[in-house]
């Protein structure tokens, strides 16, 4: 039976329950209700209070007891139950956690969960994709995946890091996303995109839930005559600065394609170092396209004209290959 | 001026009086540590800072000495640390030796930071001590998560966290002590209340009269302690660390103090108003302790002179350590950003 990415990622946390007792949760409402979500559905149940610890509405606090609690033997998997919520702990974590392992070599093994992404009718405040503002700061790590697959093995190698890894699950994906998963043990490394679809014309650098957009969009294009290729990054820090270099100077065009808006956006990142390292392979200019630089509104025509989709993806792609 | 007189600060604790006989040996200890740790902060304050050896940030405890030597010295070597930036005898007490702290103000290999971090910003995980960042109220909910991890892992250590008034107004404060009493952890707060927060005087920080006053409203005991007495400090540590250990969750102290400097040696402190430097240097704990130890015959000033001067060598050596210690080396500017 296939597996959900909702599932995917709550069998990689009991997995590591299992595994280590030394892991454990905390956040809002995960316990007796089973988180917002329901991603921790049943580890109350199976692991007690101890291990699945339901904490006071407070998001700082939250994010510094995992950070203290890491320091002294525990690996903490820390809820924010949005991803909108999360610039309430953001001292803790960009001046707290990604700084102690570099400023007094203490290691911080936390994992931040981030239910994130629009397009549900959240409105401002529950549908932001804050993954730049963590992007800038070096000591974190910063994990975006779109499979369940990926979700599944991405969760577990994140509780095994010895580092703070910020964990960006798209709210959208959580019941879309279907797959069979391999019945035995895996992980999917930190700090590795993959190809999700070969092509020859143009490379499309993405991640989480516009992973789909652009495999929506490349089904077009391919009837259309032009080869899109997908790039996956699935982590964005550290980046896989090589994959992503590979797949353009085979393409020789690229298109940045993000949820997140578009101003200061990771694009902005991904388009200069392409820029800086392929500029000799291309045949055209790296294009941006991501949502528009508004809050995220709530009624749909507004959020719909909002994000990204297919067709703005397939119009860019056809002005890169005519260009 | 009486040791008595000197004690009457209000609400209190008053351990030399109440105390028929406090320990001769663990005065000495409080007199090392204090006179040690005032010795190097004079040192990095008014000779390397002023020669230009040590650059940036520098921010001393003069007069606050008794706080971390009275409250570390109470706890037990395995009970973890949260020194704020006005506690360097806690360190001592812990065991980083003064020649690791030049080192770190002069941003050497041999500081606890090896340069990648100045001043009081330093921490050891061996030695169970958690560096400070600075927006010190952060370190509240890290210290309530080190506590958790004690209780989590059964153990019967607890974690002492030290932090100024202007600490108490920041959101993670509340969060962190809040999180630590409804989990009923291991914790010891430990506020020096020394009535400034760089410019501002606690009154403009808060509107109740102590910081102490905050504990019934998160449901945690709290006292008021005498700051500038190691012995108050000591032994309300103590209570408030057998509360900890004995499962019934955090517990306050507010040790008034006062700051006999500026924030920073860049800052003359011209916002306070100069007598209160009079009053509060008569309450000076390193004078009462030496006062003390002569008067209950415990030491002679010639016995108090020699153990001063001692120090002093002590801490000349350090400083001669530490100037030989290597500057870091470029090369190494992107080590360890990651494991």
């Amino acid at each position: 039976m296939p597996t959900t990415y909702l599932e995917a990622i709550r069998q990689g946390i009991w997995e590591e329950m299992e595994r280590d007792p030394n892991v454990f949760l905390l956040g809002e409402d995960i316990g007796a209700y089973g988180g917002a979500f329901k991603i921790t559905a049943g580890m109350l149940e199976r692991f007690g209070e101890r291990r699945v610890v339901d904490t006071p509405l407070a998001e700082a606090g939250i994010a510094g007891a995992a950070i203290g609690a890491s320091m002294f033997g525990l690996r903490p998997v820390a809820e924010m139950q949005f991803s909108d919520f999360i610039t309430c702990a953001f001292d803790q974590i960009v001046n707290f956690a990604a700084k102690c392992r570099y400023r007094w070599n203490a290691p911080v093994p936390i994992v931040i969960r981030s239910p994130s992404g629009g397009g549900n009718r959240g409105g401002p405040f529950h549908s932001q994709n804050p993954e730049a503002w963590f992007t800038h700061v070096p000591g974190l790590k910063v994990v975006t995946p779109a499979t369940a697959y990926d979700a599944k093995g991405l969760i577990k190698s994140a509780i095994r890091d010895n580092d703070p890894v910020l964990f960006f699950e798209h709210k959208g994906l959580y019941r879309r996303v279907k797959e069979d998963l391999p019945p035995e043990e895996y992980t999917v490394p930190i700090g590795q995109a993959r190809v999700f679809r070969e092509g020859r014309d143009l490379s499309i650098i993405t991640y989480g839930a516009m992973v789909y957009t652009a495999k929506e969009a490349a089904a077009t294009l391919e009837a259309e005559g032009i080869s899109a290729e997908i790039v996956d990054l699935r982590t964005l820090l550290p980046l896989d600065e090589e994959t992503i270099l590979a797949s353009v100077r085979k393409t020789t065009r690229a298109l940045v394609l993000h949820e997140d808006t578009l101003t200061g956006g990771f694009g902005g990142e991904i388009a200069a170092r392409i820029t800086e390292s392929a500029f000799d392979c291309l045949d055209a200019p790296v294009v941006r396209i991501a949502a528009a630089d508004t809050p995220v509104p709530f009624s749909a025509p507004l959020e719909d004209a909002f994000l990204p989709n297919a067709d703005k993806v397939m119009r860019k792609a056809r002005w890169l290959c005519a260009y | 001026m009486a040791a008595t007189e000197l004690l009457a600060l209000p609400g209190a604790s008053r351990m030399l009086e109440e105390s028929p006989d406090p320990n001769a040996e663990l005065a000495q200890r409080f007199h090392y540590y204090m006179f040690l740790m005032r010795e190097v902060e004079e040192r990095i304050e008014k000779k390397l800072y002023r020669q230009g050896k040590i650059v940036g940030g520098v921010y001393v405890g003069r007069g606050q000495e008794a706080i971390s030597t009275g409250a570390a010295m109470a706890a037990d070597p395995e009970d973890i640390l949260f020194p704020c930036h006005r506690d360097m005898a806690a360190y001592f007490i812990r065991g980083v030796h003064p020649r690791q702290v030049f080192a770190q103000y002069m941003g050497r290999v041999g500081g606890l930071t090896g340069g990648r971090d100045g001043n009081m910003h330093m921490g050891d995980l061996r030695l169970k001590i958690v560096a400070i960042i600075s927006a010190i109220g952060a370190a509240i909910p890290v210290a309530a998560g080190a506590a958790f991890a004690q209780k989590y892992q059964g153990s019967s250590n607890v974690t002492l966290c030290f932090f100024g008034d202007g600490a108490t107004s920041r959101g993670d404060w509340h969060e962190g002590v809040n999180f630590a009493a409804v989990e009923r952890l291991p914790l010891v707060l430990i506020c020096n209340n020394n009535q400034y927060a760089y410019s501002t005087p606690v009154e403009k920080q808060m509107a109740c009269a102590n910081v102490a006053d905050r504990g019934p409203a998160y449901g945690i005991p709290a006292e008021i302690v005498d700051g500038n007495d190691p012995f108050a400090v000591y032994a309300a540590t103590q209570k408030a660390a057998a509360h900890a250990r004995a499962g019934l969750g955090p517990y306050l102290l507010e040790c008034k103090t006062f700051r006999m400097t500026g924030h920073a040696a860049h800052d003359s402190a011209s916002y306070v108003p100069q007598h209160l430097f009079a009053e509060w240097g008569a309450r000076d704990p390193i004078l009462r302790m030496e006062r003390l130890m002569v008067e209950k015959g415990w030491k002679t000033r010639e016995d108090i002179d020699a153990a001063c001067l001692r120090i002093r060598q002590e801490v000349d050596e350090a400083i001669q350590w530490a100037e030989q210690s290597p500057f870091p080396d470029p090369a190494t500017l992107l080590d360890n950003v990651y494991e």
